[in-house]
């Protein structure tokens, strides 16, 4: 029996990632990015921003956004590096600092979700 | 050794063939290429969002002041320029991942399927859904 | 229109040169010319040792397939007189990212070893005696794969795919736009074995859908959607074999 890759493991999450990251951060760069900063839309408040950050269900859904999207990244860049680059020879190493960085990354945003107070 | 990998040793050492080698720059010789790269290079962009989020959420848990420093630094001209770049990257990303949808899940009802422009548009009005639901969970004081 | 169209064609000859170069010819245009016919031309009347491949001349041996300025194309289904407008001469080299064996002749060989590998026929548990008749298809089983069984071997997608030209142990888009052929038959029953090829880093994992195969398919068989939806199906078998490794495929054990 042939062994198979984990590669539809990785496929999984970078395609969740992708149509998580799709749908959602498009807006929500524009609010976050642009359009409070430069004043075009009022932004919230801090007491607001924190009360909707406290409920549970929004930790989740930014958890899950980060954790989708950093291995939505980490799967694609991956493959950049290897086909835009052609170094394909550092292959072991970029795989452990795509996915590396993203459970990093996801690591952070859970610490910061859970310990948000 | 099995026949394809005899045939693939064979291929390899073959002296008189010619084999052209592909530059590093190959995605610039070709638009659909360069469009392919730009793409791809999107996913940097998402991952930066992530960041800027998560300093947002560590602003959040660290009170008014530190928060108000975190929406002072989204004002700097720089961050602005950086987000607005960001901005074209996902909806980039966004863009061409709805259009290839249709050809990735091939949906068939009734045994017929779906035609791809149908997926695509569905896709596209729950982008819009969604966003509307961000939007009106944000915009308020 | 102009009475003659410049062809500069890639010549190589492996006696000779250490490097291929470019050989212009002016070839007469007539109307409804190909560059198959040009190229045809210029072995006839002018070069004959001009080498290349080709054999229907109508876009359904496969043979032909061939650069032209930079993209692939089947020589016999290019017409000269949408190259003919500017002046500039018309380029034709060997179909990118194979070896050249002689002008524009290239080794394929690598090719069919894969497509061999992905084992394009039906593949049955058991076959039907001749006596108890066809195994029989509604037109709506037919439309899942009828696509994919158009490809006709050109190997333009091949051509057309930085993957394989960055790393040729892709197995690349017609290899496995056939294989789908065959695992969406209703008639076949070897979607696992195929598996075995497909799932492999050297199988579908290595495509990053660039979609050019798609592209310059001259048949329409759409091989990057091919890959894609194998992909979806590979990662589904595979999360059903971890978490429900007690339904096994009853074939996979004989």
């Amino acid at each position: 029996m042939v062994k198979h890759s984990n590669e539809p493991v990785l496929w999984s999450l970078f395609s969740a990632g992708g149509v998580f990251a799709a749908f959602v951060i498009p807006v929500h760069l524009f609010l976050l990015g642009l359009a409070f900063p430069l004043g075009w839309i009022p932004a919230p408040g801090y007491q607001y921003l924190h009360a909707l950050v406290t409920l549970p269900l929004t930790r989740i859904y930014l958890f899950a956004l980060c954790f989708l999207a950093l291995f939505h990244w980490a799967h694609r860049f991956r493959y950049t590096l290897y086909d835009g680059l052609q170094i394909k020879h550092l292959n072991e190493l970029i795989f452990v600092c795509c996915y590396g960085g993203a459970i990093f990354g996801t690591g952070l945003a859970g610490y910061l979700l859970w310990n948000f107070h | 050794m099995s026949n394809t990998q005899q045939a693939a040793r064979y291929t390899e050492y073959h002296p008189r063939w010619y084999r052209t080698h592909v530059s590093t720059w190959w995605w610039l010789a070709r638009w659909p290429y360069l469009k392919f790269i730009l793409r791809e290079i999107s996913s940097v962009f998402v991952a930066w969002f992530v960041v800027v989020l998560l300093l947002q959420i560590r602003a959040l848990s660290h009170g008014p002041d530190a928060y108000a420093r975190f929406e002072h630094w989204l004002q700097n001209p720089g961050i602005v320029l950086l987000n607005l770049i960001a901005l074209f990257f996902v909806v980039f990303h966004a863009i061409t991942w709805f259009n290839l949808t249709p050809r990735a899940m091939v949906v068939r009802l009734r045994g017929k399927r779906v035609p791809d422009r149908w997926i695509v548009s569905a896709n596209y009005a729950a982008w819009a859904a969604v966003s509307l639901v961000v939007v009106w969970f944000l915009v308020r004081s | 229109m102009a009475e003659t169209i410049s062809l500069e064609v890639l010549r190589y000859s492996p006696e000779h040169d250490a490097e291929p170069s470019f050989q212009r010819y002016d070839v007469p245009v007539h109307k409804d010319w190909v560059v198959l016919d040009a190229l045809n031309y210029i072995k006839d009347k002018v070069d004959g040792s001009l080498t290349f491949r080709w054999s229907c001349r109508m876009g359904i041996c496969g043979s032909c397939g061939m650069m032209v300025n930079g993209e692939p194309k089947l020589t016999c289904a290019t017409f000269l007189s949408d190259y003919a407008g500017d002046g500039s001469p018309v380029r034709v080299q060997p179909l990118r990212y194979f070896p050249v064996i002689r002008d524009l002749v290239v080794e394929i060989t690598d090719f069919m070893s894969k497509l061999q590998s992905v084992k394009p026929w039906l593949i049955r548990g058991d076959e039907k005696p001749v006596s108890e008749g066809e195994y029989l298809q509604t037109p709506d089983q037919l439309d899942r794969y009828k696509q994919f069984s158009m490809c006709i071997n050109c190997l333009l997608c091949y051509a057309a795919c930085p993957v394989y030209g960055l790393d040729p142990v892709f197995i690349g888009p017609a290899a496995i736009a056939l294989a789908q052929r065959y695992n969406m038959d209703s008639r076949d029953e070897g979607a696992h074995e195929r598996m075995d090829v497909l799932a492999q880093h050297e199988g579908i994992w290595g495509c990053t859908f660039v979609g050019e195969c798609t592209q310059v398919c001259p048949k329409h068989v759409d091989p990057a959607g091919a890959i894609q939806q194998y992909k979806l199906t590979a990662t589904i078998e595979r999360f059903k074999s971890f978490l429900m490794p007690w339904s096994k495929n009853e074939a996979a054990e004989k």
